[in-house]
Order: structure tokens, then C-alpha cells, then sequence
């Protein structure tokens, strides 16, 4: 009589901790910036045992700088000359290749799994050096010392800080039918690697949200029928159950200062309202009463202000409300039938939306601006999603689908250049959230 | 002995129409039923007279029961909204009904949205939707304490495609009886 259920399953990262390089993703520019810095990353030179060095720092620069849609890397087959040293470097071999910028370096030994790099960067027109460092790495870390390189050279060449080092929040849906699904909460470097599987479920994962430290992540979990609030802490795989409250437990995100969450709760009422919750004190705060949806809060920088989505007009729009009960609501979105899922800017000017137009079906990403309601669409697709700006503001990572598989792209803020990038064949990926800066 | 013989033609025909009878009529094995009552313990019991307790047996479906089978367990919506739709009134009351007549039966409504738009958004239309059908089930006499509600938005698709034929099938509330 009744339907056949499957027992639901939960797995946390205690007993993941060895699953890495799961659901891999590679980064492929899809349309770039035509003004690219055309760079040269000559193999780094090799003092240590055995013939050749553990790690190819130069070539993982050129990916991460490639990647980032600034700059072209000369095929080493096409390099004249290989110096490993400014002093080696004859620039004439370069500027026929018309190259702009030359790394050059070294990876020497310096003990028992211990290394060191050396590397400077030239401006190949004045034959001047723009960088010159030198740095120890045990190997374990010798991929996130170069992404380290990458960072610094992005910002030398650009002005913005890289963002190399930071790492990306999603979910993985796998389901070979539809009675056998299997839910993932991944967190992976910015160009994919190391993938770690930190939640593991055959009831959906939700919604994941980075704590302002990088230290935690929230998230929702349907284990056991019933919606809830997470909050699991990266280094340890211990997870906390914020909220288990009747009804609908959604949308967590951390407040700017780490104290509290916003949340959206349904309360068994079959509507949702916005909510504040403090984390240490579990003191709940109601923001909005209504009968309407209201939900996919996101703070103010300055943690004032609440950004949430509502159909209190008819359809889902964008609106602020201040993050204090019973503060009156502003509507922020007018352009477009459908507006949802804001998420303020690094800078806090602006707001990534999901944005579906007048007399259009698409669901795309734009960006709002909040002080007088402008919309400038960024993405192509017409299922775009769930929009998560890096920390330096550059760029938005959102989810898409490519021949019906959930996969997750990249566009600058200028909307000059697309990424698509690539998961593992039969799994749906969606909800990428990028980590803050870490911590220096 | 066999005591199928001692069963007139009349009472085996009316036990073959109820079996293939209407919709509202409860289906009936007749063999069961035979078998039941010709067992090696009632062998001789023809003249012990009428003293014995009528047990009932579980011949099949019963209406209640029937409408709550699998193909009658969905509920299905327009696009961003959660009225109930007429051609679903029939179905709610029956469920509605059973569950005012069997207090101890529950059911589990999971609210459901298609994939277009937010998906916490979408978990806020599958909340009003399985809160729009709960509503129903307890006008028809069902106790509160009898119908909870989960709201799974787009994240349990019901049919995997992007067009309107998949989206129609996913905008749905599963009732899942126990």
C-alpha cells in the first residue's frame, strides 16, 4: 500500500577523509578576453635527486593564468631557449615570439619531502624583472605554493587579487534511477583538484554556505524525511544541527561577522519567513511576517541589511529589509518577471541575481545594482543558477546545464569571459559556493 | 469429503459477481472463501448449528485502500502555483475519509516544484503545495497529528527532462501513507 522507501543514509567526513579526487573538475575557457597577456612559462630548472623534479610548477602557473581568461601561454615547444635564471634570459629570443611576460625559476631539494622554489618574473618589452621570490614547500604542498605563484603574478599583471588559493563548495547529484540517488557535498580547490566528498547522503544536500573564516560550512540535509540545518567544520568533519524546526529548514548563511545565520523557516505554517539565528546562544529573531515566500536571505556587507527573495507582488523579486524584527521592506528588483537568489558583491555595490525577463523563459544570472535597479545579464544559458562571486570580485560561479547534465560555469563581472567547466559523466553538479580568501 | 458440493449454484454465482463486481463493491476470493470453510475441522460441522465468530479475510483491496494506491497518490500543479486542481477533489476525499475512519493510519506529503527558478525558492512553492493538500485532508475529518509535510522543491525530480511535459509531472505533492 504504501510507496517503497529506501532507508535514508547519511555519511559525514569522518569516513571520507580518504575520498579525494572524487567528481574531478576541469576548467575550460569557453570564450576569453581578446586582449590576452601572451606569457611565457619556461620548466622550471631541477637541482635534486633523480632526473626529473617532482612537480611541474610552471606548467600548473600556466593553467591556473590561463584558466583565469588574462592570459595565453606559449607551447614549450615553440620556447628558443629554456633559462631557468634572469641572468640566462635572452630577451631577444622572446620578443620575436612576442611575448609579454617570462616566468622563470628553479625547484631544488632541501631535505627529506622538502623543498624549495625560486622564480622571477619578467616584463619581456623592458627587459625588466617585475617579481623575484624564493620559498620553501614540503611536497605535500608544493600544487598550493605554485597556486600561491599564480595569485601573485595575476595580481602583479591585473591589479586583483588571485584567487587561486580559494576553494569551491558544491553538490553532486549521482543517480544511475530514480530510486537510487546518491547526494554529495564536495569541497575542491578553485581549479578543481583535490575534490574531498564532505557530506555524503541519499536524501538531498542544500544549499551550502562558507562561514566568513572558511573553517565551516552550513548546509541542509533531508535525512530522515525532515529538513535541517548543518554546520560542519572543514578540519575536523564534526557537524553541529543548527535548526530542526517544524517544516521547511533553508537557505543558511552566515553573517558577515560569523555570529549569526539567516535562515528561512517555514515554521509548519506552509509559508516562509526570514530569520535570524545566533549561533552560540540559539536565539531566534523573526525579520519577515507574511504570507508570502520569503526566502534565499543573504547580508549587507556592513551585516545591517538583509537581502531576501519574495513573491509578496505575484512574482519572486528581490528585497532588503533591515536585520532587526519587524523592519519594513524595500523592493530592489523591478526589471524582469522573475528575480531571486541575491548575492552581494564583494565590494557590496552589487547584487548577483537569477534573472528571468520580460517575455523570456531563460532563467540567466545578471547582476542588480541596488541603489537604482539596473540589470545587466552576464550569462547564456536558460537554466542558470544559484550565482557565488569570488572573493575578489572578478568573477561568479554559477551552475548551468550542458545536454541536461547540471555542470557549473564561470563569468566575469564584465562578462567578457565564459568558463565552462567539466564534471564526471553521469553526475548532475549545482550550488558551487566559493570559499573567502584564506587566511594569510 | 469435499464439501464444494454442498454449496448451491446460487451462492457461488453471487460470490463470482461480487468478485467481478463494480467499483464499490469489495472483491471477494471465492475460493478463499470455500477454502475457509472446508477444512478438515469443519469437516462434519453441518449440524453443529451457527455458533461460530466471523473472522474477517483479506481478499484484496478495499475502497478506502484502493484510493490510495500508488497512481493515486500524486497531486499535480500549475506552473508557481498551489491551488488544488477539481479533477484532484475525488481522490483528497478518499484520503481524507480514510484517514478520519483509521486513526492510526499517517501519511508523509512531500511537496515538489519543477527546476526553473531559485531552488530555495522552489522549496517554499513545495511547502505550499503539500500545505494546500493537508488542508483538504483535514476539511475531510483527517487529525493534524495525522499529516505531516516535507518539502523537497527541485531536488527530488520525479522525471528528468527540461521541457513542459517533464516540469508538469514534477510540480506535484507525493502522499506517502503509512
Amino acid at each position: 500500500m504504501a510507496l517503497f522507501r529506501w532507508r535514508f543514509w547519511i555519511v559525514t567526513a569522518a569516513a571520507l577523509a580518504a575520498t579525494t579526487t572524487h567528481a574531478q573538475l576541469n576548467v575550460t575557457v569557453t570564450n576569453g578576453n581578446p586582449d590576452l597577456i601572451s606569457s611565457a612559462f619556461v620548466p622550471f630548472g631541477w637541482q635534486g635527486t633523480g632526473s626529473a623534479a617532482p612537480f611541474d610548477v610552471a606548467a600548473l602557473v600556466e593553467q591556473d593564468l590561463e584558466n583565469s581568461g588574462y592570459f595565453s601561454g606559449l607551447e614549450r615547444r615553440n620556447m628558443i631557449s629554456r633559462p631557468t635564471l634572469g641572468a640566462q634570459i635572452n630577451f631577444q629570443d622572446w620578443r620575436i615570439l612576442d611575448v609579454d611576460i617570462l616566468l622563470v625559476g628553479q625547484l631544488a631539494q632541501a631535505g627529506q619531502d622538502q623543498y624549495q622554489i625560486s622564480f622571477q618574473l619578467f616584463d619581456v618589452t623592458r627587459g625588466e624583472q617585475l617579481l623575484a621570490f624564493r620559498i620553501d614547500s614540503a611536497s605535500d604542498d608544493l600544487r598550493a605554493t605554485s597556486h600561491r605563484i599564480s595569485d601573485m603574478i595575476y595580481e602583479e599583471m591585473t591589479g586583483i587579487r588571485g584567487i587561486f588559493s580559494t576553494r569551491i563548495a558544491y553538490i553532486t547529484e549521482e543517480r544511475p534511477n530514480l530510486q537510487q540517488r546518491t547526494f554529495r557535498l564536495v569541497v575542491a580547490d578553485a581549479d578543481g583538484a583535490n575534490a574531498a566528498v564532505i557530506a555524503e547522503a541519499s536524501q538531498p544536500l542544500m544549499s551550502p554556505a562558507w562561514s566568513p573564516d572558511g573553517r565551516n560550512i552550513a548546509y541542509v540535509s533531508f535525512e530522515g524525511d525532515q529538513a535541517a540545518i548543518y554546520s560542519q567544520t572543514l578540519s575536523t568533519g564534526t557537524r553541529t544541527r543548527v535548526s530542526a524546526r517544524a517544516g521547511v529548514n533553508g537557505a543558511p548563511v552566515y553573517s558577515p561577522d560569523g555570529r549569526m545565520l539567516a535562515i528561512a523557516l517555514s515554521q509548519g505554517q506552509g509559508n516562509l519567513d526570514i530569520y535570524t539565528l545566533e549561533i552560540a546562544t540559539q536565539t531566534l529573531r523573526r525579520i519577515t511576517e507574511n504570507t508570502s515566500i520569503d526566502t534565499d536571505p543573504e547580508w549587507s556587507r556592513d551585516g545591517q541589511w538583509l537581502y531576501f527573495t519574495s513573491d509578496r507582488a505575484g512574482s519572486a523579486q528581490v528585497y532588503r529589509v533591515q536585520a532587526v524584527p519587524n523592519g519594513q521592506a524595500q523592493r530592489v528588483s523591478f526589471e524582469g518577471r522573475y528575480n531571486a537568489d541575491a548575492r552581494v558583491s564583494p565590494d557590496g555595490n552589487q547584487l548577483a541575481i537569477v534573472h528571468r525577463g520580460e517575455n523570456q523563459e531563460q532563467d540567466r544570472i545578471a547582476l542588480l545594482d541596488p541603489s537604482n535597479g539596473e540589470v545587466f545579464v552576464l550569462s547564456r544559458g536558460f537554466l542558470d543558477e544559484s550565482p557565488s562571486f569570488a572573493p575578489n570580485g572578478a568573477l561568479i560561479i554559477y551552475a548551468t546545464r550542458d545536454r541536461g547534465q547540471g555542470v557549473l560555469a564561470t563569468v566575469s563581472t564584465d562578462g567578457q569571459i565564459h568558463q565552462r567547466i567539466a564534471s564526471p559523466a553521469g553526475a548532475d553538479v549545482r550550488e558551487p559556493v566559493w570559499s573567502p580568501f584564506p587566511r594569510q | 469429503m469435499n464439501m464444494n458440493r454442498f454449496i448451491p449454484m446460487s451462492a457461488i454465482l453471487a460470490l463470482l459477481l461480487a468478485a467481478c463486481g463494480g467499483n464499490d463493491t469489495t472483491p471477494v476470493d471465492p475460493n478463499a472463501g470455500v477454502a475457509e470453510s472446508s477444512g478438515p475441522a469443519n469437516s462434519t460441522g453441518i449440524a453443529n448449528g451457527s455458533n461460530g465468530v466471523f473472522t474477517p479475510i483479506y481478499t484484496g483491496e478495499t475502497r478506502e485502500e484502493r484510493a490510495l494506491r500508488e497512481e493515486n497518490l500524486i497531486v499535480y500543479f500549475e506552473f508557481d502555483r498551489s491551488e488544488i486542481r477539481p479533477e484532484f477533489n475525488a481522490m483528497l476525499a478518499a484520503h481524507g475519509e480514510y484517514l478520519a475512519n483509521v486513526a492510526t493510519a499517517t501519511v508523509r506529503l512531500e511537496g515538489h516544484a519543477d527546476e526553473r527558478g531559485s531552488r530555495e525558492y522552489n522549496i517554499g512553492l513545495g511547502e505550499r503545495r503539500a500545505l494546500a493538500v493537508r488542508q483538504v485532508l483535514l476539511l475531510q475529518g483527517a487529525q493534524p497529528s495525522q499529516v505531516t509535510t516535507v518539502s523537497y522543491g527541485e531536488e527530488r525530480a520525479a522525471v528528468f527532462g527540461s521541457d513542459e511535459e517533464s516540469y508538469s509531472r514534477n510540480r506535484r505533492v507525493e502522499l506517502v501513507v503509512r
